[in-house]
């Protein structure tokens, strides 16, 4: 067994460490949020620069073909810069499009940094179950039309274009009769309104009405589209995973670093050893959460369908536990300064816990996990 | 980055399945399996059929007829002899005291013990806690004093594990008062035949007897039974608890107890349902499978960085893998709910075929559940191992 990292991919990570120092620092960061569009195309032309976006893209258009775990390397310094651009949106939303097999001219303009993509699946009854969709995709001739509303679309209002998940027959919580479809952000009949979430990033909700789609837009068959959604979910998943890591080393590092400077009652803090222990804790929780973190980056690519469907729900629970432990150890290690809006911690926190409740919170893993017939055939 | 075995590793794993079917006496299967007591004789004569295959010593070196395997090797061995079952190979003489032996001892210790351990002809036993001396193990107060060609050793150790059927103990004992606590103890081995010992059994939680306290009344030992010098035992040591490291989260053997307590929990039934369809206990179930993979990919990353001779972070698999250990044994007895009351000490040890009310994989499970409380705490509790994690690894 080989855990170590390429030497291209550690040349990658390190490059990529230098640009969220240089040009994606705290201020800037802040800068961004405050910003009215909420994203920074500076910092897009830089991680196109890097090739941060033609890494996932097949060759054929232009990109490095990147596996999961060349990913994994990009989102966890991503994660440690706690960057908010729409990256991971964009890369989730071109796995539809690489698995699917269509779109090529899509990818290519992703590789380039010209297109930015979003996932519209989640909708307000769906909670975190991706095929309980109201939205319906109604046969036009040789398209479609679609009608519905998606929710907390993460940067949904900044994508130039859409996957959609929409019903094409069966009932609301059926898993057959779901089609995916790629829709231009700006079409007739598109509406979206654009927020902040806590964390800084942005999210929108987004309407269809009567909105008509070619039958290329279609990315999966006809009511077949579940098992691409449910993969692709899982790839969204491994994605977050690995940059959870990122953050929680930040995390880490800044409250180990807090415990050796802040003083009081004359020593620095981290001489107290309940504070001590605390940090042993946090330490062993983001070891146990980065060997998940790289075992579901392996298995997303894994052909055995409930393997990698239990490698990943396995991952998301266990790190969503320790995301959870961490930040909140980290905040309170931070005593006064944690609970303020000043620090990078208070904001890793943030973001920590948003991914807790994208694409299935642990609870929902949890329950994911034991649904896998492998869990009781084992028995 | 590849998470698969290579080919070589494979066709070793099958070999040591092979083996091991063809070679574990199913009674002592059946035994460990099913969470009975094992007697000196189970554990003996499981020694000498690995000792038969040169399979005993897998951490020596191939000169002091070690199998000389490598890091990954030894963990598929172990693996695999936790999946089929097997009796443990006590740590006392092949792990603990061998390679002190063979890192400080002179030719003729070398010569005389390490065959012996191999054998199994010497059933050893460590000496190192006492009753005022737990984490802190420099403060030891029991004496040995140069009399001629012995030492006269007086004092008393505790938590002897299984010295009431050993040979030989190996112990740390303080040779010079005079200096800082670390630096006048030694290490001696010690013929349990010697007058002047007496073996007081302390039965535990589970009423087992299998720790002891062990008293020195002026016994005579030899100074040829002195590892390298005087005064420099604590180096020793401090070099035996660092150096038998691996299978220290016992993965394989929690591996195996998942699959049992899932048995047992499709078994037992809830609301006219089996347990395990219960989402409560379900999930319970679950999260401590989870908690178990992830620590099986952390102990392989462990163990291809450092070629199997973990550092500090032998911590954490201690402290994840007991965690993991007292987990299982806590969920199988809930699983067993009333089952678990009934007290047989008869059928754990082997003395009656089936347990007095009948359910004979309910009956261990209680004693066994009170027995693992032990494993937070020996070996260095998890609070101690706590504080390594955080002096090597944090700087704190």
């Amino acid at each position: 067994m080989d855990f170590n990292l390429t030497q291209e991919q550690t040349q990658f990570a390190d490059a990529l460490r230098r640009w969220v120092e240089k040009d994606y620092g705290f201020e800037q960061r802040k800068q961004i949020i405050e910003s009215a569009e909420g994203i920074s195309d500076k910092a897009w032309g830089g991680l196109a620069e890097l090739g941060a976006l033609a890494l996932p893209v097949p060759e054929e258009q232009g990109g490095f073909n990147g596996s999961a775990i060349d990913m994994l390397v990009i989102m966890q310094e991503l994660g440690r810069g706690i960057v908010i651009e729409p990256y991971f949106a964009t890369v989730m939303g071109a796995e539809f499009l690489k698995k699917s097999g269509k779109h090529a001219d899509v990818l290519e303009q992703i590789a380039g940094g010209e297109v930015k993509l979003a996932n519209a699946l989640g909708e307000r009854q769906s909670r975190h179950e991706l095929f309980d969709i109201a939205t319906t995709a109604s046969k036009n001739g040789d398209g479609f039309v679609l009608n519905g509303s998606k929710t907390v679309v993460l940067h949904g209002a900044q994508a130039d274009k859409l996957i959609v998940s929409a019903r094409s027959s069966g009932a609301q919580r059926d898993t057959n009769g779901i089609s995916l479809f790629i829709v231009d952000a700006n079409a007739v009949g598109v509406s979206r309104r654009d927020y902040r979430t806590i964390d800084g990033y942005r999210a929108a909700d987004i309407s269809f009405s009567n909105v008509q789609v070619g039958a290329d837009a279609l990315l999966s068959a006809v009511d077949g589209g579940w098992e691409l959604l449910d993969a692709v979910a899982d790839y969204g998943v491994t994605l977050l995973c690995a940059e959870s890591i990122g953050i929680m080393e930040a995390i880490t590092a800044a409250t180990l670093d807090y415990l050796k400077t802040r003083q009081q009652f004359g020593v620095p803090i981290g001489k107290f050893q309940v504070l001590q222990h605390r940090m042993a804790e946090m330490f062993m929780e983001m070891e146990q959460a980065r060997s998940m973190a790289t075992l579901a980056a392996v298995k997303i690519a894994s052909d055995d369908v409930e393997e990698r469907r239990r490698t990943v729900s396995a991952a998301k629970v266990r790190i969503g536990q320790a995301a959870k432990y961490i930040g909140q150890q980290a905040v309170q290690l931070h005593g006064g300064m944690g609970v303020t809006n000043e620090l990078p911690v208070a904001h890793m926190f943030k973001r920590l816990t948003t991914i807790e409740l994208t694409l299935g919170d642990t609870d929902h893993h949890l329950a994911r996990f034991v649904a896998q017939p492998g869990f009781k055939s084992a028995a | 980055m590849d998470l698969n075995y290579t080919a070589e590793d494979l066709a070793f794993r099958d070999q040591v399945r092979t083996y091991l079917e063809a070679n574990l006496p199913q009674d002592l299967q059946q035994k460990v399996l099913n969470h009975k007591r094992l007697s000196r004789e189970d554990f003996v004569r499981w020694h000498k059929i690995l000792a038969k295959q040169g399979w005993v010593a897998t951490g020596w070196p191939a000169e002091y007829g070690g199998t000389g395997w490598t890091a990954t090797q030894r963990h598929i061995f172990e693996e695999e002899c936790a999946r089929a079952g097997t009796p443990a190979i006590l740590p006392f003489g092949v792990n603990m005291v061998a390679p002190v032996i063979m890192a400080f001892g002179n030719q003729a210790q070398k010569d005389y013990y390490l065959p012996r351990i191999l054998s199994c002809e010497d059933w050893w036993c460590q000496g190192y806690s006492e009753p005022g001396s737990g984490s802190d193990l420099a403060s030891l107060k029991t004496r040995a004093e140069r009399d001629g060609d012995h030492y006269i050793v007086n004092g008393q150790k505790t938590w002897t594990t299984l010295a009431q059927h050993a040979d030989m103990i190996f112990c740390l004992v303080r040779t010079d008062t005079g200096v800082r606590k670390q630096e006048g103890i030694s290490f001696l081995l010690i013929d349990m035949k010697t007058p002047g010992i007496t073996v007081r059994p302390i039965i535990m939680l589970d009423e087992e007897h299998e720790v002891n306290e062990v008293f020195f009344d002026n016994v005579k030992v030899p100074v040829e039974n002195l590892i390298g010098e005087e005064n420099k035992g604590w180096t020793y040591a401090k070099y035996l608890l660092g150096h038998e490291r691996t299978n220290i989260a016992a993965v394989g053997r929690a591996k195996r107890e998942l699959q049992f307590l899932k048995r047992i929990a499709a078994k037992h039934q809830k609301n006219g349902l089996p347990l395990i369809d219960d989402a409560v206990y379900a999930s319970k179930v679950a999260s401590l499978e989870v908690e178990l993979m992830a620590l099986e990919i952390t102990v392989l990353r462990v163990i291809s960085q450092d070629s199997g001779r973990p550092g500090p972070e032998a911590s954490l698999l201690k402290i994840k893998g007991t965690e993991i250990q007292q987990r299982l044994t806590e969920l199988m007895v809930e699983a067993v709910g009333p089952y678990g009351l009934p007290f047989d000490p008869a059928f754990l040890e082997g003395a009656t075929e089936h347990s007095i009310v009948g359910d004979d994989d309910a009956a261990p499970l209680a004693p066994y559940y009170f027995n693992f409380r032990k494993t937070s705490i020996y070996g260095g509790s998890n609070e101690i191992q706590k504080n390594i994690i955080t002096q090597m690894i944090l700087g704190l």
